[in-house]
């Protein structure tokens, strides 16, 4: 029969829906700068020494931070089997075009040097520009519109059934969430090029980073703004057990204007969140003026926290609302894996978690300092 | 209600991605252990021709590794969006693997790969090994938490389906971990993956020696990959038949198809030497077998009986109305979720939903199927007896090969006359993709085999994809073949380029005896 487990099924669910806020924020933090980075490849370096000392601020660690992303979605899978399934299929265009950037990113930065033609070279440093932006704007776009609902129902089977296309993702808020996403990232990987090179580079990164974190303070207010007074949220009317099981049909809910923001005023320390999102830029802002890198680093950080934790805590108890049939939504306590998968993906990542924190930052520390022409010369690895 | 050109198309993508993906991960499986083993022999030895070893196959390690990452991402997603009923339908449990993979052992791999290349001057010599070992490890456990996920497509044990979910949950994880398909298969295919990294190291150092170039570092290569791929190739076919074995308990039909055996025969069993498998009279139009030797390889005995493939669908008919019964049930519970006399029907033959729901491809109401309906989901069960017979023997034939392959270079390693003859060196350099192709067959056999289950006797296959549009799947099917084609030209294109220029290339620049210059190291190859 089903082993014990210690803790309330209640209470893992909602573990494991911080965890999912972690393993995000764990993304766009670590996976985050080596987007804005590639976003930032054109801009900042103008000829093929600067392009790979680019390249290579970020290239012994980059593949690592990219588990972030693969390691998200298999906890989504585990976790939130329900939520994987509906998002992955009903977003199936905008999914090709983020894997059409995760395919090129690896090779890109791989294959990129190893010729000197400098056509090829130009051509991979394309794929790594739209390796880094397209990413950073779809993840945003994607929020966007799970924030709108999502255009979902189920049938009796609990099949999901999605009733829309690629170009109805591309809303006005969604493309404004996903401009968001985009100067968020793009500020964070202008604060990690001023950690890992210097000179010229260093200072266009500089200078892009206060535009991008400028904007993230702009767009990211908009945006606030837009939720708050324009646009209807979602609200739960039935009472949820929060014990029983995944199942999405066994509630009501409504659309309300305001719902939104109806966490905020229940429970006002959850304000914290937007206010991290605004102090982090404007932190960030601080440190570009006073050339403090490692400043701006946590200043574009906590944007990330602060923003990404707004969008969840928003939706709370929501994870993916639907706009064809909202009592389909998926909320937090009817998306779950079982009782006992939801503990045993505990115990793996408190096992492992820290395992994997200890050894990253081994390998950040290995290889900390500034990019250098002459150290990559030595180097016959280097991107 | 379903649309049988979806879940074609479906089915083809994630078979051309998967077999795309595998082209890569065997070779990152095998050299990563090569790599280290030649490192650890440099640390030990001092000696600087194994430090050059070590970087020369590193740099093709790093040109393959790459692919293998840019296309493992997208299998782990694919199954989200492509087969998102099959992912709310057994996630609870597939999912964890997945994820633990993540956890323990693709981070371990991903974040050290980038020491590896950078780290030689930053790291002392022992704890450079470290790291290439711990990439090594990183490969192979990934490997491990793949083949756990896909030994329980195979063998589905450790869950029972909750009708309040309407999905297969996890009941005992212990079970899928040590599922004795996931640990046969997984020691199988590392297997194969080392015999493919040491077949290529192999081949590219007899290219070298017959180019009479950089002759110490390609005997050595050579030695190092016939010793490590005689014992692989060894496990692979010896587990191999492992997993046969395994199969006899749990996927008969699969077996029964791999060797044509259209009906059960008294013990021990025949073995179809060659055969013309014919679907349609379900038998053989022709074959030359030889006595007794199936049921000894397949049973381990010389009494117990192999069901043939005929028996195999009778007992099909049964399950599936089983099967009816159970769903019929379900609809029940999911009417009134107190109806305890449903939920105890429902109890005793659950385990044969699967069976029954492979009657929606022909009627959405299966309660009220016919005999004819249930004749023809029962024959739906074979799997494609042909393409299984003959993608089995070419897999089997060049494990056999391999073996004498490895058995020949071995020995002539032993005795120093690596080289001597010119016409074997030839026969290394064009051995050179057949790992991969039995590697590519052994796929068909164990995955198309599978068919029409994705997850054996629970989820049929057409029941398990998402409701895409044909549009969807055109647009996706077309990026990934153009895409992939174009990547694959490149990957090549770089890998001969690297083995053209040498071991050379893959110095740091001031031991080739030049200034410093930028990109120095990929743009003067110098030759020795």
């Amino acid at each position: 029969m089903i082993p014990f487990v210690p803790l309330d099924y209640e209470t893992l669910r909602l573990i494991w829906w911080l965890l999912l806020g972690v393993l995000l924020i764990g993304f766009a933090i670590m996976d985050g700068f080596d987007l804005g980075v590639g976003a930032l490849l054109p801009f900042v370096a103008r000829n093929d020494d600067e392009r790979r000392i680019v390249i290579n601020s970020i290239g012994p660690v980059w593949e690592g931070n990219q588990v972030w992303l693969i390691l998200g979605g298999g906890a989504i899978f585990a976790a939130w089997p329900m939520l994987y399934a509906v998002s992955f299929s009903g977003f199936y265009l905008a999914m090709m075009v983020i894997l059409i950037a995760i395919i090129l990113r690896p090779v890109g930065f791989k294959y990129r040097s190893k010729i000197a033609d400098p056509r090829w070279r130009e051509t991979w440093d394309w794929a790594l520009f739209v390796g880094g932006f397209i990413p950073a704007l779809i993840f945003g776009v994607a929020v966007g519109n799970v924030l709108r609902g999502v255009p979902f129902r189920f049938d009796d089977s609990l099949r999901p059934i999605y009733e829309g296309g690629f170009v109805g993702l591309l809303m006005p808020f969604a493309l404004l969430a996903g401009l968001v996403s985009l100067s968020m990232l793009v500020a964070h990987g202008a604060s990690m090029l001023m950690l890992k090179t210097s000179g010229a580079i260093s200072e266009r990164a500089r200078i892009y980073g206060s535009y991008a974190a400028l904007a993230t303070i702009v767009l990211f207010a908009l945006g606030g703004i837009w939720v708050a007074l324009a646009f209807d949220g979602y609200a739960v009317t039935s009472v949820q057990d929060v014990a029983g099981p995944s199942n999405p049909l066994a509630k009501t809910v409504v659309r309300q204007s305001g719902a939104w923001i109806a966490n905020y005023g229940a429970h006002p320390w959850m304000m914290v969140a937007p206010l991290l999102g605004f102090l982090g830029s404007a932190i960030a802002l601080f440190a570009y003026a006073r050339r403090l890198a490692g400043l701006a680093f946590i200043g574009t950080a906590t944007t990330i926290i602060g923003v990404i934790s707004t969008a969840g805590l928003s939706l709370f108890p929501f994870l993916l609302p639907s706009s064809l049939d909202p009592n389909a939504s998926l909320t937090v306590w009817d998306a779950s894996s079982s009782h006992l998968t939801l503990w045993i993906m505990l115990l793996a990542t408190l096992v492992f978690l820290p395992i994997v924190l200890v050894y990253t930052a081994f390998v950040y520390r290995v290889m900390r300092g500034r990019v250098t022409t002459e150290g990559l010369g030595r180097n016959p690895n280097a991107y | 209600m379903f649309d049988i050109d979806v879940v074609t198309l479906s089915r083809l993508q994630f078979a051309a991605t998967a077999m795309y993906h595998f082209l890569f991960v065997p070779l990152t499986l095998g050299l990563s252990f090569l790599i280290a083993i030649m490192e650890s022999v440099y640390v030990m030895t001092g000696r600087d021709i194994w430090r050059r070893m070590t970087l020369f196959w590193g740099t093709l390690f790093g040109i393959n590794f790459a692919m293998g990452v840019a296309t493992g991402v997208v299998m782990e997603f694919q199954f989200g969006m492509n087969w998102s009923y099959y992912s709310h339908y057994v996630g609870d449990i597939f999912g964890a693997p997945l994820a633990i993979e993540g956890l323990m052992a693709f981070f371990l791999e991903a974040t050290f790969i980038g020491m590896f290349f950078f780290g030689w001057d930053r790291l002392p010599k022992v704890g450079h090994l470290a790291v290439t070992w711990l990439v090594a490890f990183g490969a192979n456990f990934s490997a491990l938490w793949i083949l756990i996920a896909n030994g329980w497509m195979q063998n589905p044990v450790g869950g029972v389906f909750n009708p309040d979910t309407m999905r297969m949950e996890i009941s005992d994880f212990m079970a899928v971990i040590f599922n004795p398909v996931a640990q046969a298969k997984f020691v199988h295919t590392v297997s194969a993956g080392y015999v493919a990294g040491s077949v290529f190291v192999i081949a590219v150092s007899a290219w070298f020696l017959l180019r009479g170039r950089h002759i110490e570092l390609a005997k050595r290569s050579m030695a190092v990959a016939a010793s490590f791929g005689l014992a692989a190739s060894l496990s692979v076919v010896v587990l191999g038949d492992e997993s046969g074995y395994l199969a006899t308990e749990n996927q008969k039909m699969k077996v029964a198809a791999m060797e044509a055996m259209w009906h059960t025969e008294p013990a021990p069993a025949a073995i179809n030497v060659i055969a013309f498998p014919n679907m349609a009279k379900q038998d053989n139009s022709f074959s030359i077998s030889i006595p007794y030797l199936l049921g000894i390889i397949g049973t381990r005995s010389l009494s117990q009986e192999l069901p043939g493939i005929v028996n195999l669908v009778d007992n099909a008919k049964v399950k599936i109305r089983n099967g009816i019964t159970a769903y019929t049930a379900l609809q029940k519970i999911r009417a009134d979720k107190n109806d305890t006399a449903a939920r105890a029907t429902f109890n005793d033959t659950w385990k044969d939903l699967g069976y029954g729901l492979l009657l929606k491809l022909h009627r959405p109401d299966i309660e009220n199927a016919t005999e004819a309906d249930i004749t023809a989901a029962a024959n739906e069960t074979i799997p494609d007896v042909p393409v299984l017979f003959w993608a089995f023997r070419i897999m089997v034939g060049l494990g056999f090969y391999l073996i004498g392959f490895f058995i020949v270079a071995f020995w002539t390693a032993s005795r120093h006359r690596l080289g001597d003859k010119r016409w074997m060196l030839w026969v290394a350099l064009l051995s050179l993709p057949l790992p991969w192709v039995a590697i590519e067959v052994g796929w068909i056999v164990a995955e198309f085999g599978r068919q029409p289950w994705i997850i054996e006797g629970v989820l049929p296959t057409f029941y398990a994809a998402s409701g895409l549009t044909l549009v969807d799947l055109s647009i996706s099917l077309a990026i990934f073949l153009v895409l992939y084609t174009s990547l694959a030209i490149v990957e090549v294109y770089l890998m001969v380029h690297a083995i053209k220029k040498g071991p050379m290339a893959a110095e740091p620049t001031e031991l080739q005896g030049g200034t410093i210059l930028p990109g120095a190291a990929f743009a003067r190859p110098q030759q020795h």
